[in-house]
């Protein structure tokens, strides 16, 4: 965000409390929401950008409320055109850093079209996916993301459809930065909101949030402490590819050209895959964005993917003022005749 | 050989032909020389809707009119007094609509079993006397082009055959006396990459002229003088959508807020998109947008970052738009919206003009979601509508509907180029930096009732709006009742204020008329028409035109009761008709068209005798 720093660098240095609005925040007790809002509140001052060149757009749903929370400037649109909207704020305005905070329905169901199209096109957005599984703020429907047999309020035998996988979705929209990460786990959340705010370009950051109401635990098996080290597989660049206790475990190339988890003792760390979210080809990204069918067994979670391709709307060229005689000239332009 | 030169006041010519013939260019070549002649004029163009419809068939018949006159004229006319048929189902789709007497000057080479076949013909219409009542002038077009073009290199016989277009447009050109220079130094600027074509088109366009010249088929040329009463000033010609895109460059260079349109390609809609994605230059920033709802999501947000932001659809992308336009008037952004109808509902008749979205435009929201709708009368109308939807949407923080229509957006006139230092400044008076002590009320209000527009970099203004009820005066999210009522009101009497903004409705009426015909959009031209032969053939009558729906100007009920009649006619089934009988409680009477085709002047003619 170096274009966007710095002229603020002058400027005083912002605090936490600078990003946290007079609104009293209405998420129900225990929402994993509120982890990340603190979170987003406190990284916010490393932008090292004055709140009011920071937006935050948001569609319909729970993560919806989060624009009003923040004491930035902030848009609360309608139920998924969130990126449509920023896409159109990205446009007009390039000094500012947007962030589009939205959920698993508004972005994965009614919004769908607008999300892969945003990313597509590598427009300067930063996108937080509040996935948890589940409708919220209507009380408790399937989403696009819930688990197969899945009893919900709209699926009394269980949710028949196949759910999507945020981080393959996005992938395959051309993301050029996705990454997942835990509403719990303030550092890495961080780490990753960090990675984001650096790429040039769109990020798509999915975030696991616990919504202890409609569907709690959904994520357990990779935030409880007696479980999370043998399920969250933390990919670090550079570094290859352990988890589990001391990492026994680790991701390696199958025969058949996919990823399988091997036990690093029989299978040696030379075997497993050393992580590069550089890489330009995404097939391996979306092999390990794959490697769980939804996130009850071993789990990626980090940075897929963080590649560099042109900005959305960096390149038409910013136009000075047009005056009045340039106008003039373009109204006469084409064939013209003068009636005396 | 001289021949005889006779005046004529006013012409209306169609050339026809297959969509593969060129119409189109041939008939604004003509337009071209006829404005720089001096002529008054308006064009029709009339595509089929199909890209690729069977050759020589009905449904791929393309055709455009062009009427002009030594007056000035107000439609681009009823029915042809001239027709160029370059086949049979050129001439059969379009001999209904000919006057009695008409030209008819057929391309005989096309007229082979085959292709009469193809347009439904069992006979042969040239020699079987079912066209008596007309003049007919066979001419081997076909024959003649590929004489002139013979031998030129590069050339072959099939592009030959092509530039036959331009060989009925030099026997036309001869015809009604149109300068040649024009025409032929668009041939070279067009065809400068391919000398080749270009020497046919020449060739061809020569041809036809010489032809015109020296054949005994034709024995008469025919003059129409320059207009005399039209104001001095510069001219160009322009249809409704170049009008629209210009006056919306205006708008944003008078506002100094830079344009941003995003738009999904839409019949007839798209040519906006097309004009505007070239005037980069201007500040013009274009998105072709991944859907409708996207299209008006992204010049919603543009707006939020204090840009000018405008979206253009027809009818099918108006039903997309309409979550987000209520969202605009939640948030009281400036935007723009236009609605290029066309014939609905669904699909419909994607090339056919009609006026059916008024009640959607003015109605069609969820929830008490007034907003302003204007609508442009003219082609050259629609530099004034587009600049005046920016100028009310920036003045009062509102979406804004502007309704064209097909008809509009083809047709072209000549068009007074104003004077840019005559266009209204537009202060968008964004909020400055706060005071420290005062807390920022984004939904405090003006004498106009518009709030604040706070844009994203304003030091100490941060706020959030959204599409949740706001607490009048914060905007904070407020579920009161009252202050809903409170809300609701204010929403609707920003609105309405707009009305002391506006012209008072302008009658033209002639002492002791008794009947009013009223009209809004693209039918002011047929109905002036309409209005001007019923007072030569003896009729009093008065006429009027809407160019704000909503709100309307402040007199509209005092004018609909000082007539004992009210006739309003409109191209779908009295949507205004409705609107005015609800509001005003006058019996207004309806005229509706609903073919796809404007309204013709003697339609109203017809309607204002049987009314006297
Ligand atoms: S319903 Fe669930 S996601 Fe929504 S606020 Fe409550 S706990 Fe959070």
């Amino acid at each position: 965000m170096t274009h966007l720093g710095a002229e603020a660098s002058a400027a005083v240095t912002l605090s936490k409390a600078d990003f946290q609005s007079d609104q009293e925040t209405r998420w129900c007790p225990g929402c994993g929401d509120y982890a990340v809002l603190s979170a987003v509140q406190q990284f916010m001052p490393e932008l090292d950008i004055p709140p009011e060149r920071i937006v935050f757009v948001t569609g319909i749903g729970c993560a919806g409320r989060f624009s009003y929370y923040m004491n930035t400037y902030g848009m609360h649109g309608i139920h998924g055109r969130g990126p449509a909207l920023a896409t159109g704020l990205a446009t007009a305005r390039e000094d500012l850093s947007i962030w589009v905070v939205t959920g698993d329905g508004d972005s994965l169901s009614i919004g769908g079209n607008h999300l892969i199209h945003a990313l597509r096109r590598n427009v300067p957005l930063k996108i937080l996916l509040m996935n948890n599984q589940i409708y919220g703020l209507t009380k408790g429907q399937a989403s696009p993301t819930s688990e197969l047999g899945k009893i919900t309020k709209s699926t009394p035998f269980g949710v028949s459809d196949h759910p999507f996988n945020p981080v393959a979705l996005a992938l395959g929209a051309e993301a050029t930065f996705v990454a997942r990460t835990i509403d719990r786990d303030r550092h890495h959340l961080t780490e990753v909101l960090r990675a984001a705010s650096r790429h040039q370009g769109a990020a798509l950051v999915e975030i696991y949030q616990n919504c202890p109401v409609f569907n709690d635990g959904a994520f357990a098996a990779l935030t409880e402490k007696d479980v999370k080290d043998a399920n969250q597989i933390r990919l670090e660049p550079g570094q290859p590819i352990r988890f589990g206790i001391d990492g026994e475990r680790g991701i390696a190339r199958g025969g058949d050209g996919g990823l399988e988890i091997v036990d690093v003792a029989s299978a040696g760390v030379q075997s497993l895959l050393v992580h590069d979210p550089r890489r330009t080809d995404a097939g391996v990204a979306f092999s390990l964005a794959r490697l769980a069918e939804d996130p009850t067994a071993p789990t990626p979670i980090g940075i897929f993917r963080d590649v560099q391709r042109p900005v959305y709307g960096r390149t038409a060229n910013a136009s000075a003022p047009v005056s009045d005689e340039q106008l003039s000239e373009l109204l006469l332009s084409g064939d013209t005749w003068t009636v005396a | 050989m001289t021949k005889a030169v006779e005046d004529r006041e006013r012409v209306i010519i169609r050339f026809a032909g297959d969509s593969g013939d060129g119409m189109q260019l041939a008939g604004s070549r003509f337009t071209d020389a006829t404005a720089a002649t001096g002529n008054d004029l308006a064009t029709l163009p009339n595509f089929p809707a199909e890209i690729r419809a069977p050759a020589g068939t009905l449904a791929g018949v393309s055709a455009f009119q062009i009427h002009f006159a030594s007056r000035d004229i107000l439609t681009p006319g009823d029915a042809p007094n001239v027709l160029v048929a370059m086949n049979p189902a050129a001439l059969k789709a379009n001999l209904p609509e000919l006057e009695r007497g008409a030209t008819i000057i057929v391309n005989e080479d096309a007229f082979t079993k085959r292709n009469l076949e193809k347009a439904g013909y069992d006979g042969n219409p040239l020699e079987d006397g079912s066209l008596s009542a007309h003049r007919v002038h066979r001419i081997p077009m076909t024959t003649l082009t590929v004489r002139a073009v013979e031998g030129i290199e590069g050339v072959t016989t099939r592009d030959a055959g092509r530039a036959k277009n331009l060989f009925a447009l030099g026997v036309l050109s001869w015809l009604y006396g149109r300068p040649t220079e024009i025409t032929k130094q668009w041939i070279a600027r067009k065809f400068s990459r391919k000398p080749g074509i270009a020497q046919a088109n020449l060739n061809a366009f020569n041809a036809g002229w010489s032809f015109g010249e020296t054949t005994e088929l034709l024995d008469v040329q025919y003059r129409v003088k320059p207009a005399k009463d039209v104001p001095p000033g510069v001219y160009r010609n322009v249809n409704g959508t170049t009008a629209l895109t210009l006056g919306l460059i205006a708008a944003s260079v008078r506002s100094g807020l830079p344009l941003v349109l995003a738009s999904y390609p839409i019949t007839p809609a798209s040519e906006i998109l097309h004009e505007l994605s070239r005037h980069a230059r201007f500040g013009v920033s274009t998105i072709q947008a991944e859907d409708e709802i996207a299209a008006a999501g992204m010049a919603l947000g543009a707006a939020f970052g204090g840009r000018l932001g405008v979206t253009a659809t027809s009818g099918p992308g108006m039903d997309l738009k309409a979550e987000t336009i209520g969202l605009a008037v939640a948030l009281e952004l400036p935007m723009v919206i236009i609605d290029v109808q066309r014939a609905g509902p669904s699909t419909g008749m994607p090339t056919k003009t009609e006026q059916s979205d008024l009640l959607m435009a003015l109605y069609g929201r969820h929830g008490e979601s007034p907003l302003p709708v204007i609508a442009p009368s003219t082609a050259g109308g629609c530099f004034d509508a587009g600049f005046e939807a920016a100028r009310i949407a920036i003045d009062y923080r509102t979406p804004v509907i502007l309704l064209s229509d097909s008809f509009l957006a083809s047709s072209s006139e000549p068009w007074l180029v104003p004077d840019v230092a005559d266009l209204p400044q537009i202060d968008p008076r964004f909020a400055e930096a706060a005071d420290p002590d005062r807390a920022f009320l984004p939904y405090s209000r003006d004498e106009r009732l518009a709030r604040p527009w706070a844009i994203p970099g304003t030091p100490g203004l941060q706020h959030r709006i959204g599409g949740l009820e706001k607490s009048d005066g914060t905007g904070n999210i407020s579920y009161d009742g009252a202050n809903h009522a409170r809300m609701t009101r204010l929403r609707a009497d920003k609105v309405a204020g707009i009305a002391r903004d506006l012209p008072l409705l302008a009658v033209d009426a002639e002492p002791g008329a008794r009947v009013l015909v009223l009209g809004w959009g693209s039918s002011e031209g047929a109905i002036r028409a309409g209005v001007r032969r019923a007072r030569l053939a003896g009729h009093k009558v008065a006429c009027a035109h809407l160019h704000h729906l909503n709100p309307l100007p402040s007199n509209t009920g005092d004018v609909l009761r000082s007539f004992d009649r009210v006739l309003v006619a409109e191209m779908n089934t009295g949507q205004l008709a409705q609107v005015l009988r609800a509001r005003f409680l006058v019996d207004v009477e309806s005229f509706c068209k609903l073919e796809g085709q404007p309204l013709f002047g003697a339609e109203i003619e017809r309607e204002i005798a049987a009314r006297q």
